[in-house]
């Protein structure tokens, strides 16, 4: 196993699928002379060229509509949006358009596309650039969204994003490039709604993804110092969700966090929670407690910022509250 | 292409079979046993027939929610057109998309499309997908004149322009969208002069009622964009002879302006023609007529004996990958 940065992990499955099937194409602002916002794309536009690494205009409704159209009509495209704060100009064909084409037209027309998108917070960019509304796109039946919290989990999800028949949202955190992991070697995919225990335990157990899986790993470390050892299981996949795994550590550990980067309001932990009561009720010694960001619109302040978003200790603290 | 005498009578056969399926649709609507909105073409049969009469089987068509007339020109049997307002599992779309959203893939027609202006950058996608596959078909993206004030359709003609994408932007301008003429939502009221702000060929059809001149006009629009020039955009003049849907009390409008426009129906135009030139007599276009009465009463027998779709059915067309 090699040991790669998210970016690189990211990159390298978009790589792989484009030199794998010659349909699989890129579109999005920057994509290709810039070399991608992120820089995932660095080096496509040389090797693959303008036909399948496509600069857009700054149109979000026209790069994901177009998506649409071209993969309704047997191409596999990657639209990107360059941040999921710009998702909401496309939002028609985000949760009205795509996810809708099948059902609506008795099957006859498949959505092979993918929305790659970068989310998140902790970068003092202000309010209308730091959103993690993940929850919002995953309320809608139709689409799929994928959040990966690991470099490895990373390139497998999107690979089986490009491969699905389906339209799926694949959100990463932009303050989460860096972040360094495990990578198997050669072509492997990871299924999309299946979730994963990261960390074994019996304490507690922690339901997260993306960021929070970050936050919950700082967590853990410094809990298991002191004895407390809890289970961590990664959701990796919004909808489809798989609570299998969850409920299962719940009905062991009997006491449950979710740690969310969005807001607790309508969230993923307000799903998470609702599910776990719904199924496991009998099983929980205490309430079930949420680790989310506070509920404003993120300040530019770096330590107002900080003070808003979930941080490790926050984790630290609910597990303790729970126990 | 010259057109023989079976030829014409087979476009005449389906334009009356487009006014009589919507006045037996306006009925079945009336009696309760259509329910949503019903959005009726009367008035405007010259244009999708025309279209459709000088399209190759290769090129895509894709409109908005007036879509029962193109569904008909496409060869969709009046049975499983009747069938999909009812709602039945027989329906094109099995019962999912009602009115608004007819398609069939299988027939180059990818539907009607319920969100003003939406399809337009999913047109221009579909077209790149021909582009890229190096295919000569074009896709001929029919749209209102409301349509040209939203911001889909800005950034689809753009992207279209940009990417020197084969596709045929076909406004029918039938002078009021919903409610609202022309004058009073768009900026220009020559529509096909937008076309002139992204640097794409244009021009304005202004007799929409003759289903000859239709057909001339986008031939040689379909030809300019096959020998490679990129899209054109084609402004077409009609009218709407009922409400914008069903129920609506037409308020907008003088009486006297809609019978004016009654004097040009294009079926009475047709038929002129047709017996004027010796085409046909008018006894032949009378057996058409007497033929379209039974095909439309053996549609309706049809669909209102058709099987709603099972409850056991609900889910079946939510994921193209669970099939
Ligand atoms: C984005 C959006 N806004 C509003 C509506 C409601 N609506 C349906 S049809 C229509 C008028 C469209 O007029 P036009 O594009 O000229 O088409 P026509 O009805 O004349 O064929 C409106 C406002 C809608 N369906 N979608």
């Amino acid at each position: 196993m090699a040991i790669i940065t998210m970016r690189q992990a990211i990159s390298d499955a978009l790589w792989e699928e484009m030199e794998r099937d010659p349909k699989v194409f890129i579109l999005g602002e920057e994509v290709g002379v810039w070399g991608g916002t992120y820089a995932v794309t660095k080096g496509f536009l040389d090797h693959f060229g303008e036909k399948r690494v496509r600069d857009t205009p700054i149109a979000e409704s026209a790069i994901v509509g177009a998506g649409i159209g071209a993969a309704m009509v047997g191409l596999r495209p990657v639209s990107e949006i360059m941040t999921i704060n710009f998702a909401f100009v496309a939002m028609d064909y985000i949760v009205n358009e795509a996810p809708k084409m099948h059902t609506m037209f008795g099957g006859q027309m498949k959505v092979p596309l993918v929305i790659r998108t970068a989310g998140g917070g902790g970068r003092q960019l202000g309010a209308t650039h730091s959103q993690t509304p993940d929850a919002i796109f995953a309320h809608f039946p139709g689409l799929k969204v994928v959040s990966p919290g690991t470099p490895e989990d990373a390139k497998g999800l999107l690979k089986a994003a490009i491969r699905d028949d389906d339209p799926v949202l694949f959100i990463e955190h932009a303050a989460m490039y860096q972040v360094r992991g495990e990578v198997p070697e050669g072509d492997y995919t990871t299924p999309i709604g299946v979730s994963k225990v990261q960390r074994e335990g019996d304490a507690v157990t922690i339901v997260t993804y993306c960021k929070g899986l970050q936050l919950s790993m700082a967590a853990a470390d410094q809990l298991s110092q002191e004895g407390i050892e809890v289970e961590i299981v990664d959701l990796r996949s919004l909808r489809p969700l798989d609570m299998g795994p969850a409920l299962a550590s719940f009905k062991k550990t009997n006491r449950a966090v979710i740690v969310e980067e969005g807001w607790p309001s309508y969230g993923v932990g307000a799903e998470v929670a609702t599910r776990l009561y719904e199924a496991a009720f009998d099983y929980a010694d205490a309430p079930v407690k949420r680790v989310a960001q506070k509920e404003v619109p993120l300040p530019y302040n770096a330590a107002l910022e900080q003070f808003a978003l979930p941080q490790v200790a926050d984790v630290v603290a609910a597990v303790k509250e729970v126990l | 292409m010259a057109l023989k005498k079976k030829d014409h009578l087979e476009l005449y056969h389906q334009m009356v079979l487009i006014r009589r399926v919507e006045e037996r649709s306006a009925e079945l609507y009336q009696a309760g046993k259509i329910g949503g909105f019903l959005h009726l073409y009367i008035g405007q049969e010259a244009v999708s027939t025309g279209i459709v009469s000088v399209r190759q089987p290769q090129d895509r068509i894709i409109t908005a929610y007036r879509d029962h007339g193109l569904a008909l020109n496409v060869g969709i049997p009046a049975k499983a057109v009747i069938a999909e307002l009812l709602g039945k599992e027989t329906g094109v779309s099995k019962g999912r998309g009602g009115s608004m959203h007819m398609a069939d893939v299988e027939k180059n027609y990818w539907g009607g499309h319920a969100i003003v202006g939406a399809h337009l950058p999913i047109a221009a996608g579909m077209a790149l997908g021909d582009q890229y596959e190096g295919n000569d078909g074009v896709t001929i993206c029919m749209f209102g004149d409301g349509a040209t004030n939203i911001g889909f359709f800005h950034e689809g003609v753009n992207l279209s322009k940009v990417w020197n994408l084969p596709v045929l932007w076909l406004c029918e301008n039938n002078q009021y969208g919903m409610g609202t003429a022309v004058d009073r939502a768009s900026a220009v009221e020559q529509i096909h002069m937008k076309a002139e702000g992204y640097g794409i060929p244009h021009s304005r059809l202004e007799d929409g009622m003759d289903i000859m001149k239709v057909r001339e006009a986008v031939g040689a629009a379909l030809d300019h964009i096959r020998s490679g020039k990129g899209p054109y955009f084609l402004e077409i003049m009609t009218y709407r002879f009922e409400g914008h849907s069903m129920g609506d009390p037409q308020r907008y409008r003088e009486k006297d302006e809609v019978t004016k426009w009654e004097e040009s129906d294009p079926i009475g135009i047709y038929n002129r023609y047709l017996v004027k030139e010796k085409i046909a007599t008018q006894a032949d276009l009378d057996k058409i007529d007497q033929a379209v009465e039974t095909e439309v009463t053996e549609a309706v027998e049809f669909a209102e004996a058709s099987p709603d779709p099972g409850f056991d059915t609900l889910f079946d067309y939510m994921y193209a990958s669970k099939e």
